[in-house]
């Protein structure tokens, strides 16, 4: 959204303000005084950030003997690619992979589509009660963490024959479904009723309004509820591994733990394994990052 | 909240007569029903069910009898059950001072007049993105293999045994992946906290001759302060879930001195305990409300933020 522009401009203007009223200098011009001081601190910050994803990239690269001679920091040499071989058959990766992506794309999709239709009504009928008491009742599950309906939810899914990936798609959304809605509905909000008019004027039903008009206008605020929905779905242990049954459908985080004994000292077929399945998120991230900033910042002052 | 509109009813005049003649498009059911009725089945019906068993004897299957409050008061003598609850409101409260101190710092510095800006925010926020449980696997290695050979090496004996192996210290290995992970969202906010602050009043100040330490004390965590209540409250309720990352540090070890109340009601379950766990889950259940309840108290009427 416009979040990221708002901060960069910000920005300038505070560290502008700060350096003038320093130096006193507020009729000559402004000379930027970078702080080097804050700036050494913040990268040594960063280091502690970085350190153990550079230990899980250079322990996945090493060979079987330098990944247990117990010094974690050293460079691989030589460059092994065995520990993905191995951590390829060994956990099934290409399954694995597959039900993660199945999974993660299943709940994103059922997400945006559901909270985007749901919001709509809601904001569109908002003087009728239903609607009303509906966008609380959806509101509800922020206030209901997994580990309360857990034990419920693993025998239902159990009964209805929901005990795989498609169960855990069915939960995850509706998990999802609070904090989506409740930016959709502040995003419509914000949106003027003379564009429908306008819309309907020239006799457009109120489906053609949504996805002509609405969905696109949507549009950052579904990247932003998206990238959320895929981090969540993407990186979970908890409910795949309670809910899912079949340890062959399992995603790549809970392979991880059911490999784990498997794993036992060969830890660069361990640390292959992890790369594996922490990559595609961090990837994402690096490419949508202006959403996942805007949504946490939207998320918290609207919650 | 604001009200919205809708094109019939615009005329303020009537609203009552409008809305009594205009019907609602039938296609809006078909918005929100759907989401309703999944919402229903999948959270709120095994929701009401949990709470029902956790009045019986139940074991999962088959028969059963109720008991009344008999989970409940036995629960209140579980010392397994109380070590998780003491576990979890320690380890939360911990966990929310340190990723709010360095956060709050954090932001304080990617406010100032520093290289690198943007590249640095993007690193810090990097961990939020990450599998919890996988990044504790590797944060495991580091602790049960690197820091002890690093210990051995530089001749420091405490380093020298698995902080994790260590049942009085290994919920600060818990603390410290956590906050590593829970940094960022705190500190993306504490962003947006800091530059809606104006830039005068740091330069009246500056006149007055307050000091950089005086300023961050006195002007900027004053008026963050609203800030600072979100991520307390976000950062709590998340912290007492805490499970993945739990699950791949200690597996609630040694013995159970690191299990959290998730952990606890997950294991109860499966060693057959159902209904009893529920019972839990539901006073579980009650404590978040209960803090959801504060949050909701604290944060009304801050519309400033």
């Amino acid at each position: 959204m416009t979040n990221q522009a708002t901060l960069a401009i910000d920005d300038s203007t505070r560290g502008q303000a700060v350096t003038t009223g320093a130096g006193r200098r507020r009729s000559t011009p402004k000379v930027e005084r970078v702080n080097w001081s804050a700036t050494t601190i913040l990268v040594l910050c960063a280091v502690t950030v970085l350190l153990p994803l550079y230990v899980t990239v250079s322990m996945a690269f090493k060979t079987q003997g330098q990944a247990v001679d117990g010094n974690a920091f050293s460079f691989p040499a030589p460059f092994s690619l065995d520990g993905f071989v191995q951590a390829w058959t060994l956990t099934n990766f290409p399954v694995g992979a597959a039900m993660s992506l199945l999974v993660t794309a299943g709940t994103v999709l059922a997400t945006i589509i559901l909270a985007a239709f749901a919001s709509y009504a809601i904001v569109r009928n908002w003087e009728r009660r239903l609607f009303r008491y509906s966008f609380f009742y959806l509101l509800g599950a922020m206030f209901i963490p997994f580990p309360v309906v857990a034990l419920p939810q693993i025998q239902l899914t159990g009964r209805l024959g929901l005990d795989n990936p498609f169960g855990v798609i069915l939960l995850a959304t509706m998990f999802q479904l609070s904090f989506s809605v409740l930016l959709f509905t502040a995003f419509l909000r914000s949106i003027p009723m003379e564009l429908e008019e306008s819309a309907r004027i020239d006799g457009a039903t109120t489906w053609q309004t949504f996805w002509k008009l609405i969905f696109p206008l949507l549009a950052p605020m579904s990247a932003t509820v998206g990238i959320f929905a895929f981090l969540y779905a993407w990186n979970d242990f908890m409910m795949p591994s309670l809910i899912i049954s079949d340890p062959a459908l399992q995603t790549l985080p809970v392979r991880q733990n059911l490999f784990q004994t498997q794993f036992s000292n060969n830890y660069h077929v361990s640390f292959a394994s992890y790369l594996m399945a922490m990559a595609p998120a961090i990837i994402a991230y690096l490419f949508t990052q202006r959403w996942v900033m805007a949504g946490v910042t939207q998320g918290a002052v609207k919650g | 909240m604001s009200t919205i509109t809708t094109p019939s009813s615009t005329s303020a005049a009537a609203p009552q007569k409008q809305r009594a003649r205009r019907r609602v498009e039938p296609i809006f059911y078909f918005f929100l029903v759907p989401s309703l009725v999944l919402f229903t089945l999948a959270i709120t019906i095994p929701g009401i069910i949990g709470i029902f068993f956790s009045f019986t004897n139940s074991i999962g299957i088959g028969d059963w009898d109720f008991v009344g409050l008999t989970n409940y008061i036995a629960i209140f003598s579980d010392p397994a059950i109380l070590q998780s609850y003491l576990f979890t409101f320690g380890f939360s409260i911990v966990t929310v001072i340190a990723v709010n101190v360095v956060a709050f710092l954090l932001a304080v510095g990617l406010t100032s007049r520093i290289r690198m800006k943007s590249a640095l925010r993007t690193v810090f926020v990097i961990p939020m993105v990450v599998s919890g449980i996988i990044i504790a696997y590797v944060f495991n290695f580091l602790f049960s293999n690197s820091l002890p050979s690093l210990g051995a090496a530089a001749g420091i004996p405490w380093l020298e045994s698995s902080l994790l192996a260590n049942p009085d210290l290994a919920w600060v290995a818990v603390v410290l992946v956590t906050a590593w992970q829970a940094v960022p969202g705190a500190l993306l906010i504490y962003i947006a906290g800091l530059v809606a602050v104006p830039g005068d009043v740091y330069e009246a100040a500056e006149i007055d001759g307050a000091s950089k330490f005086q300023q961050l004390l006195k002007i900027t965590l004053p008026l963050v302060s609203g800030y600072v209540v979100i991520n307390i409250i976000l950062g709590f309720k998340g912290f007492l879930n805490a499970y993945d990352i739990i699950v791949g540090l200690t597996n609630g070890g040694p013995g159970t001195s690191t299990r959290s109340i998730a952990m606890t009601v997950i294991a109860g379950f499966n060693g057959g305990d159902y209904a009893y766990q529920m019972a839990n889950a539901t006073i579980f259940f009650v404590v978040a409300i209960v803090i959801s309840l504060v949050q909701l108290s604290l944060t009304r009427g801050r519309n400033a933020l």
